[in-house]
């Protein structure tokens, strides 16, 4: 794997040698009371973060690393306790505290942004009253408090920040809120913020700007950050020096470049090989896998607590836990084994299964002409979709992509049959027009998955129930053939018939998102949507899970319209890839020449905003937020954004959705010689 | 606010009328022969006849409600057929009566339940916590003729500290008329208080976890603060719709408490009304008691838009 370029960011501040570590966690035991048991959450964990420095958190779901966050602000949840250790910010220990110091110490050193900021604002108070709260705090009189928070709310690149005051939360946007909550947690100089999955549920290009925003003014007031995530693109970008959080326990750490680009534990191995990086393809190679689960504490080894999934582990690791062992360069690792960590065996075959022949010559599965789509909103008619022409051949895997609002939704409930579109549009599958679903003879034909597996299945019944009743409803079986398909479909999936007796609340949500796809395939199904099937995932979970899309897809001929924001992930697994801005297509082609490019300044815009974890392209800035679809802009709809423009051309007339080269087209007035392309990696 | 109120509006007209028809086959259709129903078993075939057609009671259903309610809407109650004489004068000097009660009980229950609440969320799973609870749910299910006979055995004849009657002397100032209410609102305030105290307490757990009063803690605010700016406005939204409809049975729904402390309520008239056969009254009585009803939940909803920005909005678009 390539160097990180940008790992090295947060490292600019000097002359901090006489300040103490921002943050310093020593030997930090937390645990959970569950129904009267302890249970361990963190054990033995240790961080230093010096002023200004830069500190990323990495693990997957339940390793523990939000109570870290938590336990450093010291607001576990009710049934949590700090067992052992010490938690210094800027050298006080939060743990032995009183409540005025605490209180101090939220005020003046340290401060969190959340990962759902529409929820950490107060929905009946206005923005602006909560944000000179933190003034008033600090010392300032009421008219004093507001001038602050008006300059602060123009200091997160809040447009119009005066209006922006007397709003309510729930009249922004996301990405708004987000910078509504980071004006709060910058708005006086500290020595600490922690960032807690920040920008997870934000669209790639408010991610990119809300991500820059904080390393802005983390910079200019010298603030060191812990930093949260899942992502590891997210963490590389952020964070100097990075943990490996596992079960409860750090399992790597050192300096984010090095630890990604040679990795030295098996877990961080596996993590990263579990990325859809650049240059795979589906139908070449499979994504590899971590084997089984994350221990319980229950379940937790007497050994390493990584062994039950390592493909490295020997009977020393099953018996004697590992130290962090210090591998010199700032580095450690929890691994007997650490100079084989990189020569970790596959879990899943590296051989993707055998593709069908090429069928690009195939007539198309799904064909799209003119599908135009207006809401009613008011008196106002609101185009969601316009003009949209595309076509899914058989076996193959169209990726859409585009930001929230664009229309994708609209455009997967339409295919469905949920919603109907106007009356001009043409849309057929196989050469048959395709009815709304009261009208639709073959509802087994389109099915879908969804983002989120826990609202999708009914909680009630269980998972045998469920795939039944697909089947007999899709695939009209009945008695033991039914009982026959079930089987052969969950194994399909690789869910173990244990599973089938089960509620959806006892599997984890990968399992879930396996009964998501084994409902969907129930009546041999021709065409699957699938929206964000794997954004809720962690990403072992999500390697998996696409793994098995690809494989069904190998075994039975099925098409894909693959719906994600994660364009890495798109890259992966589609054929083509269709690009959708406020419900024009504005481009469309083949998956690698929309990615190499020439490309529409839109797309160019989304690349850079997920460099990937090699990092290599140079952001792309996209100014303000998407418009509105109820007065979208004249012209071209990108020109009020666009990095490209060319001049007024862009404002007063459409372009064409016109042809480049093999089946790439673009809707732009620019040449493709000046369009831009991805630069080398 | 206001593009709320009116669309608010036909909801509650629609409420009312459904509740007309409602009383209307109740008192004038369902009984048959009205007639004979007022005049009784005995009564010569030809005076009720008579009677019937005086009263109009011999014309299609349809007719006969068109006119009543149209009288209604007027303001016009019709005679009642025990005092021969306007309804409107009795309905009226009894629904000021429950409007005085009702208004004593909601003024001790309505503070005593939120703070109840609110106290038990702030300690909770302690002892404080659960002996408000406890309290509230023992309270609420002792029927008011218990606790209202235990109140009048132990305060009235006992201790002889209150009277035994709600009904004070003719001509008592303000302060001895809140005095005669004071016993029979005790068994009201028993009542609804569990009611009240337990969506408080529940609004407010819920708001004390919410991610924003994290926020708020993290600010460095003190407790006392994320409690009075970013708690409590969130947590008794809810409890605002409990109060709503608890407001029409403080008002209307007192038929036991009113019969036990005798007082002329509005609920004793509907009971007197019933069980004499007197139609006219028993309609208007109701129909005053939904006219209520309807009110508080619309008082409710509006209050409710005016704390809760996301509901204003709503009413906007």
């Amino acid at each position: 794997m390539t160097l990180l370029a940008e790992a090295d960011r947060g490292s600019g501040v000097s002359g901090t040698a006489l300040r103490p570590d921002a943050l310093r966690i020593s030997g930090l035991d937390v645990s959970y009371r569950v129904r009267g048991r302890s249970r361990p959450v963190l054990r033995g964990l240790d961080i230093a973060i010096p002023a200004g420095g830069t500190f990323g958190l990495v693990g997957e779901s339940g390793c523990g690393k939000s109570t870290a966050a938590m336990a450093a602000m010291r607001y576990l949840p009710r049934n949590g306790r700090t067992d052992a250790g010490r938690i210094l910010v800027g050298g006080r220990d939060v743990t032995a505290l009183p409540a005025a110091a605490l209180r101090d110490l939220r005020r003046h050193s340290v401060s969190m942004v959340y990962q759902d900021p529409g929820r950490a604002l107060n929905p009946t108070i206005r923005i602006g009253a909560q944000v000179a709260e933190i003034y008033g705090l600090d010392g300032a009189g009421p008219e004093e408090a507001r001038a602050r928070a008006l300059a602060m709310l123009g200091r997160v690149r809040i447009a119009d920040p005066a209006s922006v005051m007397e709003r309510y939360p729930h009249q922004l946007s996301g990405g708004m809120q987000q910078r509504v909550v980071i004006a709060m947690a910058l708005a006086v100089r500290r020595e600490l913020i922690v960032l807690d999955e920040p920008t997870t549920g934000l669209d790639a290009t408010v991610e990119a700007e809300v991500l820059d925003l904080v390393e802005t003014l983390r910079r200019e007031n010298g603030t060191a950050v812990l930093f949260i995530g899942h992502n590891l693109e997210v963490i590389a970008r952020m964070c100097a020096e990075v943990g490996v959080l596992y079960a409860g326990r750090l399992v790597e750490q050192g300096p984010t470049r090095a630890v990604l680009a040679n990795p030295r534990h098996p877990y961080t191995v596996g993590l990263l090989r579990c990325l859809p990086r650049r240059g795979l393809d589906r139908r070449r190679e499979r994504l590899d896998t971590i084997p089984g689960f994350l221990p319980t504490a229950a379940t937790a080894p007497a050994g390493c607590v990584f062994a039950p999934r390592c493909g490295l582990a020997r009977d020393v690791c099953r018996a004697d836990p590992p130290p962090l062992i210090p591998l010199g360069d700032g580095r450690s690792s929890r691994c007997h084994f650490h100079a084989e960590a990189p020569h970790l065996p596959r879990n899943a075959p590296a051989q993707a299964p055998a593709a069908p022949a090429d069928r690009a010559a195939d007539a198309p599965l799904l064909a799209v002409t003119g599908l135009n789509m207006t809401f009613r909103q008011g008196r106002q008619a609101v185009q969601a979709l316009r003009d949209i022409d595309l076509s899914v051949r058989p076996g193959e895997t169209l990726g859409l992509v585009g930001e929230s609002g664009s229309g994708k939704s609209t455009l997967a409930r339409i295919l469905l049959g949920l919603t109907v579109p106007d009356a001009d549009s043409r849309l057929a599958l196989d050469g048959e027009a395709l009815l709304p679903l009261g009208r639709r003879r073959d509802l087994a034909a389109i099915q879908m998955v969804f983002q989120n597996p826990d609202s999708a299945l009914n909680r009630a019944h269980p998972i045998g129930r469920i795939i039944g009743r697909a089947l007999a409803k899709l695939a009209g079986l009945g008695g033991a053939a039914r009982r026959e398909r079930m089987l052969a479909l969950t194994r399909g999936v690789q869910l173990a018939d244990a599973y089938l007796a089960a509620k959806p609340r006892q599997l984890s949500g990968g399992l879930k998102q396996r009964v998501a796809i084994a409902r969907a395939f129930a009546g041999r199904p021709r065409l699957i949507v699938c929206d964000e099937p794997t954004s809720a995932l962690d990403v072992s979970v999500q390697a998996a899970i696409l793994n098995l899309l690809a494989d069904l897809q190998a075994e039975q001929g099925v098409s894909y319209l693959f719906i994600s924001h994660d364009l890495a992930v798109v890259r992966y697994v589609s054929d083509r890839i269709a690009v959708l801005y406020l419900g024009r297509l504005m481009e469309i082609g083949p998956a690698d020449r929309v990615f190499a490019g020439p490309h529409h300044p839109y797309t160019e815009v989304l690349l850079s905003a997920s460099p990937g974890p090699d990092g290599a392209v140079k952001r792309v800035p996209l100014s303000g937020e998407i418009p509105s679809a109820v007065d979208p802009p004249s012209g071209c709809v990108f020109h009020t954004r666009c990095p490209r423009r060319i001049g007024p051309i862009c404002d007063t007339e459409e372009p064409p959705l016109s042809p480049r080269q093999d089946g790439h087209a673009i809707r732009c007035h620019l040449d493709s010689a000046d369009l831009g392309r991805e630069t080398a990696p | 606010m206001l593009g709320l109120l009116l669309r608010r509006l036909p909801y509650a007209a629609v409420t009312l009328f459904i509740l007309s028809l409602l009383v209307f086959a109740g008192g004038q259709l369902l009984p048959g022969d009205v007639g004979r129903a007022v005049l009784g078993p005995l009564a010569d075939p030809r005076a009720v006849a008579a009677l019937n057609h005086q009263l109009g009671a011999d014309r299609p259903a349809l007719v006969q409600y068109g006119e009543w309610i149209g009288r209604f809407v007027r303001g016009d109650m019709s005679q009642s057929f025990a005092f021969r004489a306007p309804v409107a004068p009795f309905v009226g000097a009894a629904l000021w009566n429950s409007l005085k009660l009702g208004g004593v009980a909601f003024t001790l229950v309505v503070p005593l339940g939120i703070l109840g609440g609110i106290v038990a969320a702030l300690n909770r799973g302690r002892l404080l916590d659960r002996a408000i609870v406890l309290v509230g749910l023992s309270a609420t299910v002792v029927p008011e003729f218990v606790s209202g006979i235990v109140l009048i055995l132990v305060f009235g004849i006992g201790l002889k500290l209150f009277p035994i009657s709600a009904t004070p002397p003719p001509g008592a100032g303000a302060a001895v008329q809140l005095y005669y209410l004071v016993l029979p609102a005790i068994p009201l305030v028993f009542i609804v208080f569990g009611y009240i105290a337990r969506m408080a307490r529940a609004g407010t757990v819920e708001a004390l976890d919410s991610d924003y009063a994290r926020t708020a803690v993290l600010k460095g605010l003190p407790r006392r603060d994320v409690v009075m700016r970013h708690v409590l406005r969130n947590a008794l939204l809810p409890t605002i719709t409990v109060v709503a409809s608890q407001t029409g049975y403080l008002v209307g729904g007192l038929v036991v408490i009113e019969t036990l402390f005798h007082y002329q309520g509005i609920g004793s008239l509907i009971y007197t009304a019933a069980r004499g056969h007197d139609f006219p009254m028993l309609e208007a009585g109701i129909m005053t008691v939904g006219v209520i009803y309807v009110l508080s939940t619309l008082a409710a909803d509006m209050l409710l838009a005016a704390l809760n920005p996301r509901i204003r909005a709503g009413g906007r678009a």
